[in-house]
């Protein structure tokens, strides 16, 4: 039974993971760019969460939405100031440029409220069911079927939508969409959108589900979804979701066992090992880049 | 032409020369003159300052708002009771953005710029240890209100750090009070440990509570730890329920406590929950909630409720003054000033960081809020610890425990 319920802790931490890695493998895929100021969106988004619902009162799917919708205008925004002039640049100082919007937002929100951590506010009673002996909290399972749902949502969008059309052709040939009439720029914004939308939701969940957010919540959670993102193929959108879930249940198994210092560094040992056997990633094919 | 040039050029290089020479003259006098040579910080003037080096930001910002505040309510009352001998006392405080390599910046800004005479040392024992240094270097004297690790006053070869002092007492103690409340009071047989490896005040109380209960009979089933920063315990703690603990031993921080009460509940886990002074913070029950913290116990300096008249006097001027009930770092921190104080009053001659330094050491049943205590040759405090059990969010007093 005990395995039961460490799977059950395991996939509630990956889901977790998986939002968040969603968000960077869209951008990456699209502009080849890691957007290490993606974990501050996710933090930003559980800050916003938070006033939502102890400031402002609001209903949780309510704060949940509007988070969403704040992340998506400061993720457009990110990209227009910072990225989009560094387009054509070399992919070293765009990667430098991310680790800076990074530091700024993190210390921006430090300047305005100050490091020391807040809790989240209890939404809703926690009511723990038992099957077979393995506990189950309503908040595990509310928060697995809203990161479910989203990844749905997602999928639909980018495989059913002109939006998802257009940004999977960008992903594919920028110069070719663009002759075709597609407008790049438009298309990237739309990415940095839905990715920094998914980012803000992962914040309310995380916010929900951990209680604790601060300043800093952003770093380590961002670096574990960029590993999961790496492990499931950078780009591809399946891959992030099962690389964020296998990543939750490998750390959960390895405190099971008895090491539970180890955790973090079992995340970076999978990534040095999914580097060096196989750099595209689970579901990533052996592509040459073009000469 | 040529010449003119060799000229201008050797006049510069004589000017340079000069000029280096100088600054470095002057580098060699202001050595002589700065305290690092020897002789300690001095009172001038009318008013004793005493620093105030505190987590106000931070991850650990509650421990130290919370002994500023206390100290803050101490100042004001020896001032308006007229001072020490009609010079009044100056609060310099610090933030040390709970960081070790700030609290020594600070340390050393209160010691070089501000020439305090003493200082409130931060309120972590980490913190703490950063400046421990400083303090020796510049002879002036540091009181922490609640560093429990024992290496802040003793280093680990036995020596005594001379300028180190306290108003806590020492981890150990804090372990070794809660192992024999475990077995003694709440009969318990098997229990866990899941401490915070990040810490040495986790890690001291965690050696301490074992040896305890194993010498009261009981048996350790699980011991775990977990780091600083940490948010996701479930795993940890399924393996811990999955021994059937009767007992489990968190010593840590209430960032990370909070969250693991919280969780263990969620998992099913209802057994006793215990912990240190670690936990004292209103952030721990908006972390846990009120319900999760429902039979749970922790070691304190002291408790609000104990019915003792003096301490009623605290919590009375206290309230009158911040509008809510003093937790012990808030006692801790208006102790350690009464302390200090304590020390300069009896001070013959100059007051200096030394003069105060050998009035600390001597202490002697000296009779503050968190208990009545003499000095001993470690430069710890030996007092009573209080046992505090949470009802609905409210810690309240259980039992008082001598060493």
């Amino acid at each position: 039974m005990e395995w039961i319920q460490q799977l059950v802790n395991g996939i509630s931490l990956g889901s977790i993971y998986a939002l968040i890695a969603l968000g960077y493998t869209m951008v990456y895929g699209i502009i080849k760019l890691i957007n290490f100021a993606h974990g501050d969106v996710f933090m930003l988004g559980a800050f916003i969460g938070f006033f939502a619902i102890a400031r402002w009162e609001m209903n949780v799917f309510l704060a949940l939405i509007l988070a969403m919708i704040l992340c998506a205008i400061i993720g457009v925004i990110i990209e227009r100031v910072a990225y989009k002039r560094l387009r054509n640049a070399t992919r070293i100082a765009a990667l430098i440029t991310a680790i800076g919007v990074s530091l700024l937002i993190e210390y921006t929100v430090i300047f305005f409220r100050g490091a020391s951590p807040s809790a989240y506010p209890t939404v809703f009673e926690t009511s723990n069911f038992e099957i077979l002996g393995v506990k189950i909290s309503t908040q595990s399972i509310l928060i697995l079927s809203v990161s479910i749902f989203l990844m749905i949502l997602l999928q639909f969008i980018v495989h059913k939508t002109k939006i998802g059309k257009a940004m999977r052709a960008v992903s594919h040939d920028a110069d070719a969409a663009k002759l075709m009439g597609i407008n790049v720029d438009n298309t990237i914004s739309a990415t940095f959108a839905i990715g920094s939308a998914l980012a803000g939701a992962a914040g309310v969940i995380f916010g929900i589900y951990y209680t604790r957010i601060d300043p800093l919540m952003g770093v380590l959670p961002g670096i574990k979804a960029f590993i999961a993102a790496v492990l499931g193929g950078i780009g591809i959108i399946p891959g992030a979701m099962v690389g964020g879930l296998v990543l939750g249940v490998v750390e959960t198994i390895v405190s099971a066992l008895g090491y539970s210092l180890w955790r973090d560094a079992a995340a970076f040992v999978i990534l040095i090992l999914i580097l060096i056997i196989r750099p595209s990633g689970i579901f990533g094919k052996n592509a040459r880049e073009k000469v | 032409m040529t010449h003119k040039s060799k000229m201008k050029k050797y006049g510069s290089l004589f000017m340079a020369t000069a000029l280096l020479t100088g600054a470095l003259a002057g580098c060699g006098t202001n050595e002589d003159t700065s305290s690092s040579g020897g002789s300690s910080n001095a009172v001038s003037g009318d008013v004793i300052k005493i620093g105030a080096n505190l987590e106000l930001s931070g991850g650990v910002a509650s421990y130290g708002s919370s002994i500023g505040d206390g100290a803050k309510l101490a100042v004001e009352e020896i001032n308006a009771a007229g001072g020490i001998d009609g010079k009044k006392i100056e609060l310099i405080t610090v933030d040390n953005k709970s960081e070790n390599a700030e609290a020594t910046t600070a340390a050393i800004r209160l010691a070089e710029k501000d020439k305090v005479v003493a200082m409130l040392a931060p309120a972590t024992s980490g913190n703490a240890l950063a400046t421990v240094e400083i303090a020796n270097k510049y002879k002036v004297p540091i009181v922490t209100g609640s560093g429990t690790a024992p290496n802040v006053t003793v280093n680990d070869n036995g020596s005594v750090n001379e300028f180190a002092f306290r108003t806590c007492f020492i981890d150990p103690f804090q372990g070794t009070v809660a192992a024999n409340f475990a077995t003694k009071d709440l009969g318990a047989k098997n229990v866990a440990i899941y401490a915070d490896n990040a810490s040495d005040y986790a890690k001291g109380l965690a050696a301490s509570f074992k040896e305890t209960i194993e010498a009261n009979g009981g048996t350790v089933v699980a011991e775990e730890a977990y780091v600083a920063k940490d948010v996701d315990f479930k795993s940890t703690l399924t393996n811990i329920k999955g021994k059937n603990p009767d007992f489990v031993f968190i010593p840590g921080y209430y960032e990370e406590v909070g969250l693991i009460v919280k969780q263990a509940r969620d998992l099913g886990i209802d057994v006793p929950l215990m912990g240190a002074d670690g936990w004292d913070s209103p952030t721990l029950i908006d972390l846990a909630g009120a319900e999760a913290l429902n039979n749970t116990y922790i070691t304190n300096h002291y408790s609000s409720e104990d019915p003792d008249a003096s301490i009623q006097k605290f919590v009375e001027a206290f309230k009158g003054k911040y509008k809510e009930a003093p937790n012990a770092f808030h006692a801790l921190g208006y102790d350690s000033i009464y302390f200090i104080v304590d020390a300069i009053k009896r001070v013959d001659g100059d007051v200096t960081g030394e003069a105060i330094q050998q009035q600390l050491a001597a202490t002697k049943d000296l009779s503050l809020i968190t208990g009545t205590f003499t000095v001993d040759e470690f430069h710890n405090p030996v007092k009573s610890a209080t046992v505090l059990e949470f009802v609905d969010g409210k810690q309240e007093f259980n039992s008082k425990v001598n060493p």
